[in-house]
């Protein structure tokens, strides 16, 4: 159900940027990061991103979620470890609490990708595939 | 020629309520309030909780709670028996309270209370498990309640609330004797996901465990109004424009929306 008020958010992120670039670009792909230990689904932020978008200049843009697993750090341990969500998390060798969360936390919009004449391309774009 | 670039964002999902909660909060330190968020399941009590805890702070402290819980109208109307002020949030149907809709809530406190004479604002977010702990509303300390008829299993299939909050209650203490469910359990459950959480058994019902909580409460409080920095201004500009702020002036720029 949140996934409609954040997918908002997104929405207006890519339109800031989209704004914000002197020769509107057009916009093929935003990339996620979407960790496993949040209360986001990604199959209901794809489905909201592309009823929200539909009809709309982002039509046809596509969503890609990149899912990142729960990954602790046991600091008396000195290892990583994979808890077991909704049963364990302690660390398994020496039980202690959930500490240190090294990936699966995240919940990023991580890059655009956009197509633009080479002519105007900006110091800054990183082209990545000519065509 | 076209080319396909890739700009880098960078950003967090919820960078907006954060940016909102940011606000809030300071707007609180501003007033020299203390927020405490307070989340539960549907139904583990938080609606009794805060009115005993209105009930027994009041004499020390003055507290007003914001209302998230509006499936009826029914919660605020049982707290406002109080005489503190209870602000509700129409939430419709959203999952959970986010700092945009507690902006509306400060709004109205700056425009029609004096808010720096509050010492406590308490918020009752909409009753879930799940989305509540991820948005954060400007406090400065997250409670989660679960109740003993829960069951022992829940901090282990819901582990997010409880990871981030720093205070939980075990409620409905008073069934315990009528249930099969082990308390020691319950609390090494909370304990896997949350090594420093202040964990206190307690029922509103009966009132064992409450003065806990309450000494809880008011070690929060102290905290903050040890740190708070009364000059800081969430709004340094419309601050100068209209001189110093007077003690009984509403917050300056609150109208323009708390939200930005
Ligand atoms: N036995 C017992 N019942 C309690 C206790 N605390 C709350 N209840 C009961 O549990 C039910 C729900 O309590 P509320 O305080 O309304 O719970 P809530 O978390 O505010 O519920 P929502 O706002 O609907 O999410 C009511 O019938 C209360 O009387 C307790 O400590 N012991
Ligand atoms: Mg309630
Ligand atoms: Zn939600
Ligand atoms: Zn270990
Ligand atoms: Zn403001």
């Amino acid at each position: 159900m949140h996934e409609v008020d954040m997918t908002k958010a997104l929405i207006q992120t890519l339109q800031d940027w989209w704004q914000a670039q002197p020769d509107m670009p057009e916009i093929r792909a935003v990339h996620l990061t979407i960790g496993q230990f949040t209360c986001v689904e990604p199959a209901s932020l794809q489905f909201a991103f592309a009823a929200q978008t539909q009809d709309t200049e982002l039509a046809g843009v596509a969503l890609r979620i990149h899912e990142t697993s729960l990954i602790a750090y046991c600091h008396s341990c000195q290892q990583e470890y994979r808890p077991a969500i909704g049963q364990q998390y302690a660390c398994p060798t020496c039980h202690a609490p959930l500490d240190d969360i090294r990936s699966g936390r995240e919940l990023k919009i991580d890059h655009i990708e956009y197509r633009q004449p080479a002519s105007v391309a900006r110091e800054s774009s990183r082209p990545v595939s000519p065509s | 020629m076209h080319q396909t670039f890739s700009a880098a964002l960078e950003m967090n999902l919820l960078h907006a309520n954060q940016t909102g909660a940011d606000h809030n909060r300071a707007h609180f330190d501003q007033w020299g309030i203390t927020c405490l968020n307070i989340m539960s399941s549907p139904g583990a009590g938080k609606t009794v909780l805060l009115e005993r805890t209105l009930t027994a702070l009041q004499p020390e402290l003055a507290i007003a709670v914001i209302e998230g819980d509006m499936t009826t109208e029914l919660d605020a109307e049982r707290l406002r028996r109080s005489g503190s002020p209870v602000l509700a949030i129409n939430t419709g149907r959203a999952c959970h309270l986010d700092a945009q809709m507690v902006a509306g809530s400060l709004h109205v406190l700056a425009t029609q209370y004096q808010p720096q004479s509050f010492d406590l604002v308490l918020v009752e977010n909409v009753g879930n498990l799940v989305c509540p702990a991820e948005f954060e509303v400007g406090e400065h300390a997250k409670v989660a309640l679960l109740s003993l008829t829960e069951g022992e299993d829940k901090p282990l299939k819901y582990p997010i609330m409880f990871r981030e909050a720093d205070c939980v209650l075990l409620t409905k203490l008073d069934l315990a004797p009528h249930l099969d469910l082990d308390l020691n359990q319950v609390i090494a459950n909370v304990r896997q996901v949350n090594a420093q959480a202040t964990i206190l058994p307690l029922s509103g019902k009966t009132g064992v465990g409450m003065d806990a909580w309450y000494d809880w409460v008011r070690s929060q409080v102290q905290a903050n109004s040890a740190g708070a920095s009364p000059c800081y201004s969430p709004h340094p500009k419309s601050l100068s424009q209209s001189g110093r702020g007077t003690s009984n002036s509403p917050s300056p720029g609150l109208g323009e929306g708390v939200g930005g």
